[in-house]
């Protein structure tokens, strides 16, 4: 591997002579916080971005539960939010209610767990934990970011227009998206969803590339593939996935904005609606559901797989051990990233697709448990005989890991065809992606903020107030997403505005009770976050080189966000980065920088 | 008011500030910094993880105890009950999975807490072990797999009993029409630009086979023990014809015409006196009873599962299963559509 290095390192020494005089540079407001192509500035322009589309999102998700706990009762503060065109006297207006579940999805799916995930901890990790200067282009970064923030605001704008933001659920199925005779919200707030989305994909695309890139080309000297933490393997695998697969849903947008505009069939055929037979024949929807789902699920993926990556590292940090099977963690994950693109049919096993492709489908998502299951025992194996530090991220990786397997345990019922006609497209599967999906990726970039907050902030965050939001937020997340299963073992669809048309649901008032008060107990916990992360960003204490004792090389920067990300010669790696309680070591840490002793091996042989 | 109310505000928030100025100046003088991870930490956090076990645990055979007998009673079609047997077995499997694998993440959680001093077991991998747990679980896989498949042919198969009856489920937003096919046996062929307010579900005119189809609204009934074979439709955008009491279910997608079959095997008035739907009905008119409203009786129904617009959520059409005899003395009640056909060909004789 290091003969691919001979560029890179010309290019890394010229940059190391320049260094110098840049640092004396004074850079100006605008583009020191504003257009910055520093890695670092970038992901935490992401990562605020996203909190605040976080809260957004969460906000509104407690306002559909408050109806789905106690519908038609009036509450002053729904009237508040929403006025009384959609909160009139204090209940929420049928139409909004589906505008605020598919508006939740989608910002959770997208801008927080996509694009505030990956590319908050793609860009700070990916420089430092590889050993480069920046990303390999700092201009694509950028304009990834920018592209990013131009959507948000577009996403956001959808909810102050007349007929309401787009409300067909994330998943925007034609003809209900594409027709505005169908529903408000498929009128002008659906096209403002379609242009977000894909000044989205943009942006995703540019900042994916940029990451696989960086980590092909980028690694300093004696950074083997094999020797990368596996964040990196993981955020890698994510970008792969995301180059691959996101520009299919540009194609299944476009095709719905010409069918919107255009007065094309792509996906609409023998309809008859406000009135009159429209002129549109032989389009499918099954054609739209497969391309949504053919980005859809790998999307699954680029939502998990960075939380995974996380998780090692800060897993293995913290018990002070070698992560369990570096290289089976790393198969499991190629797999994983592999499978992710053979599965999405196992959304489809009811529309009207051929049952015989839902066999075929049934067969490649259960294969898909078996590298998940690796993954789940070797997190558990790492944590056997370690020597547990509890820090804040290292509390949230164990959440992780736990929501992992719950959640994951449900998707072997989802998988197989059979018995997802008793609860396809119930509560029974929104408690199953809530948990496996949702959770795991929460929480692991929950870990990632306590664990990074030093490289990113370089301050502390309070530990105490950590440790409450943990315990309060793991306790109210289960509360929330576990009652469900049962919802949906009684029957219950998803996306109904309210059960009580239905005497067979009236029962289950209780189950709706308990999940909208650990909703709201939920919800008012991430106001410690919220505190924590601010005020630790201004007044935190100022945080150590090596605050955690981590083998990685982002350890190794100093304690100021200088532009290159080290002062003189780039670090030399030597070592993989989990010799953690090494027998013979002085520590029970041995930064990836320290050579190998007389005899030593790398890779854990010992 | 309003003054002191601003008042109290300001003091507060000052109140606040000099508090945590003091935290911060305290905390330049202690020797720990307040993020460092002490061995109490670890102990707390480590009780807090075997503590959280415990009750999660505990919460989750309480919704069991609380909540399962809300579950939809036992299938009522005849590859339903096969579903439910596949589903009990699959449960009991995964939430052993669930339990042991939470259990062991919990209590290794608990008993590596870190403490002084000591120094955690260099591991980096076992070959046999990771072998064991890829094995292990594509084995039970395979069964699931097949068992799973298996089934799903079934199902999906075409119908092929001659006895059977075919049901069209037309939607639209946000109604169902069920469409029978009437003494000749064959539905009507359909066009969607002939709906009108007196064709509803779009009977293409000029065919006689629909003459004698019969529409129903609101509730739709049909015989036990044999075969329903069920052939979705749908106006404007998707919608999906969810059976649950008989685990039914198959989206009406525009364009397309979906099939479902299905086997009742339990009748209305049988369900009513089923042990396990007396005491789901019992609870379920007991929370009625508690918003002043009148009692029911279990009902089958057809409900809509899938995203359709403002009213999806009260998209609804009770199904009766009756005996043999009454479902075809209902059925002789029903008036056929007479379609234009039908007036063309009386006025030609």
């Amino acid at each position: 591997m290091a003969h691919d290095h001979t560029a890179t390192l010309e290019h890394a020494e010229h940059h190391d002579h320049s260094h110098a005089h840049d640092d004396e540079h004074h850079e100006s407001f605008v583009s020191k916080y504003v257009f910055s192509q520093d890695h670092k500035m970038i992901s935490r322009q992401f990562l605020i971005t996203a909190v605040i589309m976080a809260v957004i999102a969460m906000t509104m998700s407690i306002l559909f539960r408050m109806q789905l706990a106690w519908p038609g009762e009036k509450f002053g503060f729904i009237n508040a939010m929403l006025g009384d065109k959609w909160g009139k006297d204090g209940v929420l207006n049928p139409n909004m209610y589906l505008a605020l579940v598919t508006i939740h999805g989608t910002i959770m799916v997208f801008f927080v767990l996509t694009g505030g995930l990956s590319g908050t901890f793609a860009n700070l990790l990916i420089p430092y934990q590889v050993g480069a200067r920046d990303m390999a282009s700092g201009f694509l970064n950028m304009l990834s970011y920018w592209f990013f923030f131009a959507s948000s605001c577009i996403m956001l704008s959808s909810l102050f227009i007349e007929h309401g933001p787009a409300s067909g659920g994330w998943t925007i199925y034609p003809p209900l998206s594409a027709l505005p005779e169908a529903m408000d919200g498929s009128k002008l707030g659906m096209t403002l969803w379609l242009i977000s989305m894909t000044l989205f994909i943009v942006s995703s695309l540019l900042g994916g590339i940029n990451y696989i890139v960086t980590i092909l080309n980028l690694r300093t000297k004696g950074m083997t593939m094999t020797r990368m933490p596996l964040s990196i393997w993981a955020l890698l695998t994510t970008a792969i996935l995301g180059v691959l697969s996101f520009p299919v849903l540009v194609s299944c947008v476009l095709l719905l904005i010409c069918d919107r505009s255009l007065g094309t069939s792509f996906y609409l055929s023998d309809i008859y609606i406000g009135g009159r037979p429209l002129d549109n024949v032989g389009g499918s929807p099954v054609l739209f559901e497969h391309l949504f789902w053919f980005l859809g699920h790998p999307e699954v993926y680029i939502v998990l797989l960075p939380a995974l990556g996380i998780s090692s590292e800060v897993i293995s940090t913290n018990s002070r051990k070698p992560i369990f099977g570096y290289r089976a963690m790393i198969g499991s994950m190629l797999a994983i990233g592999f499978l992710s693109f053979i599965v999405w049919g196992h959304h489809m096993f009811l529309t009207g697709m051929n049952p015989f492709l839902g066999s075929v489908f049934v067969f490649t998502t259960l294969l898909i448990a078996i590298p998940s299951a690796v993954k789940a025992f070797n997190y558990i194996t790492t944590l056997w005989k370690g020597n547990i530090q509890y820090t804040p991220a290292m509390l949230f990786s164990i959440g992780m890991v736990s929501s992992f397997v719950t959640g994951g345990v449900t998707g072997i019922i989802l998988a197989d065809s059979t018995l997802d006609i008793n609860v396809h497209d119930t509560y029974f599967v929104v408690a199953h992606f809530h948990i496996v999906m949702g959770l795991s990726a929460i929480f692991g970039m929950f870990a990632g903020v306590y664990h990074w907050f030093p490289k990113l902030f370089l301050r502390m965050m309070g530990k105490k107030l950590g440790y409450l939001h943990f315990w309060l937020t793991f306790v109210c997340a289960y509360g929330v997403f576990f009652p469900m299963h049962f919802l949906g073992l009684a029957g219950v669809p998803r996306r109904y505005y309210t059960n009580s048309n239905f005497p067979m649901f009236d029962n289950l008032v209780d189950i709706n009770e308990i999940v909208t008060i650990f909703a709201i107990i939920g919800a008012l916990a991430q106001g410690v976050f919220l505190f924590n992360f601010f005020y630790s960003m201004f007044r935190g204490e100022k945080a150590p080189q090596n605050p955690w004792n981590s083998n990685t090389l982002e350890w190794t920067t100093p304690m100021a966000h200088i532009h290159g990300n080290w002062p003189g010669a780039l670090p030399t790696v030597h070592r993989w980065s989990y010799d953690y309680s090494k027998p013979g070591a002085e520590h029970d840490f041995i930064p990836q920088t320290v050579p190998l002793a007389e005899g030593e091996h790398d890779g854990g042989a010992h | 008011m309003k003054l002191l109310i601003l008042i109290g505000l300001v003091l507060l928030i000052i109140a606040v500030h000099q508090l945590m100025r003091v935290i911060e100046l305290s905390r330049e003088f202690k020797k720990t910094k307040e993020w460092q991870i002490t061995e109490s930490d670890n102990t707390f956090n480590g009780k807090m993880m075997l503590t959280f076990m415990f009750v999660f645990f505990a919460f989750f055979f309480w919704q069991v105890d609380r909540w399962n007998d809300n579950s939809l009673p036992g299938a009522a079609s005849v590859h339903g009950q096969k579903i439910d047997a596949l589903w009990d077995y699959n449960m009991y499997l995964i939430i052993v999975v669930f339990l042991i694998t939470n259990g062991v993440l919990f209590y290794f959680g608990y008993k590596y807490s870190g403490k002084k001093d000591t120094k955690a077991t260099f591991l980096a991998h076992d070959n046999r072990l990771e072998m064991a747990w890829t094995i292990v679980p594509a084995v039970v896989l395979a069964f699931i797999i097949i068992f799973g498949l298996k089934y799903w042919n079934e199902i999906t198969e075409r119908s092929t009993d001659p006895n059977r009856l075919t049901i069209e489920l037309y939607a639209k937003q946000f109604d169902w029409t069920a469409r029978y096919a009437g003494k000749d046996k064959v539905l009507g062929s359909t066009d969607y630009r002939q709906i009108s307010a007196s064709n509803s579900v779009g009977m293409d005119t000029t065919d006689a086979t629909g003459n004698d189809d019969v529409l129903i609204k609101n509730e739709f009934h049909i015989p036990v023990n044999r075969e329903i074979e069920f052939k979705m439709r749908s106006r404007d955008v998707i919608h999906s014809a969810f059976m649950p009491h008989f685990r039914a279910q198959m989206n009406c997608v525009p364009g397309m015409v979906t099939e479902f079959k299905f086997i009742p095997n339990k009748t209305t008035a049988e369900m009513r006196k089923d042990p396990y739907v007396i005491q789901l009905m019992a609870g379920i008119n007991k929370a009625r009873s508690l918003r002043n409203e009148e009692p029911v009786e279990f009902d089958y129904i057809l409900l809509c599962n899938k995203i359709c617009g403002a009213s999806h959520y009260n998209m609804q059409m009770t199904i009766v299963v009756d005996t043999e005899k009454d479902y075809s003395e209902w059925m002789a009640k029903q008036k056929a559509v007479k379609t234009l056909a039908v007036k063309t060909e009386e006025k030609s004789k």
